[in-house]
């Protein structure tokens, strides 16, 4: 089982020193956040995407394209990456760029996003988020999967004779996660594909999660990718300790009442009661975590909020120390140990990927050689290319 | 025939409240109603009040806790609604409306309603008509035409008195228990029921 962090990336005040980052030095403070992650031996590394303030990350592939170099054995995965705003060509090619410069260490996670204005920002309207969900990942997935693709669909311009470059490391594209919070329909995407579901519970009471995550394991099985508990799932959390857990719940108030989406709303007690936010010792987020597999079964991937509501960077380091050193072996040894027979522990990295690709005949390794009909010194030069090449066809 | 489920939501902030004396009084006449149609019923009450921290949570959060989710449920499942809220500078109780700012907007879609409302004076009355029918329209719920306001003065008077308050509560009571008794039970659809199988979301 893997146990990751995910970071949203909000900047937001400290307040308990009232101090308040710059976009650069919060940037910043997320590479270092990540790298500390690899070296501290968590699994995962998931970045979200956003495209407004208080939010930084913006450009996910640049972030995760440097931390692939930075690091040496973490995962770097997204959490989300916006299949209704984005291009589905460039998501393509940008992951697919990711995933040869990593070595094949990334995987994705989908998500619609949930601010309204990001839509029309990019000319997009919100009420189509699913269709949009839907559309634009099927033809992400042909792009991947098909080196020439002809398509048309309601979304985005039609296209002739498209390859999206460079072409996935060793002819297999990455894992893909899809996350939703409250619509079947994305579990039922991720179930029909076969691919991973990750349900962000941080702000849900348990219940709703382990609904949701029964209905992705059964529409899985459904659609003949295995048994219903080998379906792929992974949870969000959320987590703050010390060794003695009065000092945590004492420190970690405070930021609790100020941070985005709950702040000034329950009270940290309630919220402790309802979602999986846990303020204590390792023993108690050992605990709580060790028991969320009785109500959705063995999960392949656990991932926390660390870096948020303004702690600043030496806390969440030290957070991730104590994850990393204290909590994470003891309930990775768990999981294995309960793990039932024929499930998978982890997600599939791309090498398993590959062997299996390999095995059913699936991989093509061939280059894409092709003659470069398009490209011209001027812009005049490209009509005519273009011309050229719709004659030929 | 089952039983009819009536929920009355009351957002009474004081307790004791002429807001659920109204709401029991409303109650009590949609039983008698019921009863002498041929059918028998179940009453609970929401009293907003105990819900109020949680309906303020949930509309920053997002989510129910427990007992707030308890009382959506029932809701949803309702056969008939008695909603009874007070006046508060010529508009509904605020926390009432939070309550319903926070309910699945499909969850009294087609459910017959009673609007009742209490307030100082009756010339408060037609905040009825102006300002809670309209949320409930929005509901799609099937609000009865006799809404039922009772002024302070409403409990002095006379029960003989032409169009006095248990007038116009039994009025009111006789034009819910017809709209129950005409419906089938309030079936709902949960969340998982009848999402479209991956091949019509990717067909449509």
């Amino acid at each position: 089982m893997q146990f990751g962090i995910f970071s949203v990336g909000d900047v937001t005040t400290d307040p308990t020193t009232g101090r308040t980052p710059d976009d650069t030095e919060r940037v910043r403070n997320i590479l270092t956040i990540a790298e500390h992650a690899d070296a501290a031996g968590l699994d995962v590394f998931a970045t979200g995407e956003h495209h407004n303030p208080p939010f930084v990350p913006s450009s996910p592939t640049t972030m995760l394209g440097y931390l692939a170099g930075r690091t040496q054995h973490i995962t770097l995965s997204t959490a989300t990456t916006l299949i209704t705003t984005n291009d589905p060509v460039r998501l393509a090619e940008e992951y697919a760029m990711l995933q040869v410069i990593s070595d094949g260490r990334m995987d994705l996670m989908m998500g619609r996003g949930n601010t309204g204005p990001v839509y029309p920002w990019f000319g997009r309207d919100i009420r189509q988020g699913i269709p949009l969900a839907i559309e634009n990942y099927a033809l992400l997935r042909r792009l991947w999967t098909e080196d020439v693709v002809d398509w048309s669909g309601k979304f985005r311009t039609p296209l002739q004779g498209f390859t999206s470059t460079p072409r996935p490391l060793d002819g297999v594209p990455p894992f893909v996660w899809h996350g939703s919070i409250r619509s079947p329909e994305i579990a039922e995407q991720a179930a029909y594909y076969g691919d991973g579901f990750l349900h962000n519970a941080i702000f849900w009471p348990m219940e709703h999660t382990a609904a949701m995550v029964s209905f992705y394991r059964e529409r899985f099985e459904h659609h003949g990718h295995g048994r219903a508990d080998q379906a792929i799932v992974g949870l969000g959390g959320q987590v703050f300790m010390r060794p003695r857990s009065q000092d945590a719940w004492r420190e970690f108030l405070p930021y609790f009442h100020e941070a985005p989406v709950y702040g000034h709303g329950p009270s940290m007690e309630e919220f402790t009661r309802e979602t999986p936010l846990t303020v204590g010792s390792p023993q108690q987020v050992i605990d709580r975590y060790g028991a969320f597999w009785e109500q959705v079964g063995h999960y392949q991937r656990q991932l926390f909020l660390m870096d948020h509501a303004g702690l600043p960077l030496k806390t969440v380091l030290e957070q991730i120390d104590i994850l990393a050193t204290e909590v994470v072996p003891v309930l990775r040894r768990e999981a294995e140990l309960r793990r039932p027979a024929g499930v998978p522990a982890n997600p599939p990295t791309h090498a398993e990927m590959v062997a299996a690709a390999r095995a059913a005949g699936q991989v093509h390794t061939q280059a894409v050689a092709a003659a470069d009909h398009w490209t011209g010194r001027a812009a005049e030069d490209d009509v005519e290319a273009a011309d050229a090449v719709t004659v030929r066809t | 025939m089952s039983k009819a489920s009536i929920v009355v939501v009351s957002s009474g902030v004081s307790q004791p409240s002429s807001t659920r004396l109204l709401a029991d009084r409303l109650a009590e006449a949609v039983s008698d109603e019921l009863a002498a149609r041929g059918r028998e019923s179940d009453v609970r009450v929401v009293e907003v009040r105990e819900l109020a921290h949680e309906v303020v949570n949930m509309t920053l959060t997002g989510y129910a806790a427990a007992p707030l989710a308890d009382a959506q449920a029932a809701l949803a499942a309702a056969d008939g609604v008695i909603a009874v809220t007070p006046v508060f500078t010529s508009g509904p109780a605020g926390i009432f409306k939070s309550f319903l700012d926070v309910l699945d907007t499909a969850a009294l879609a087609g459910t017959p309603v009673l609007l009742g409302a209490t307030g100082g004076t009756p010339r408060h009355s037609l905040v009825l008509e102006y300002a809670i029918r309209p949320v409930f329209t929005y509901l799609h719920a099937d609000a009865v035409p006799t809404s039922v306001f009772a002024a302070t003065d409403d409990w002095a008077q006379d029960a003989d008195d032409a169009r006095s308050l248990p007038d116009r509560v039994r009025r009111a009571a006789a034009e819910l228990a017809d709209r129950i008794a005409a419906r089938p039970p309030t079936r709902r659809p949960g969340r998982y029921d009848g999402v479209p199988d991956f091949e019509d979301l990717l067909g449509g």
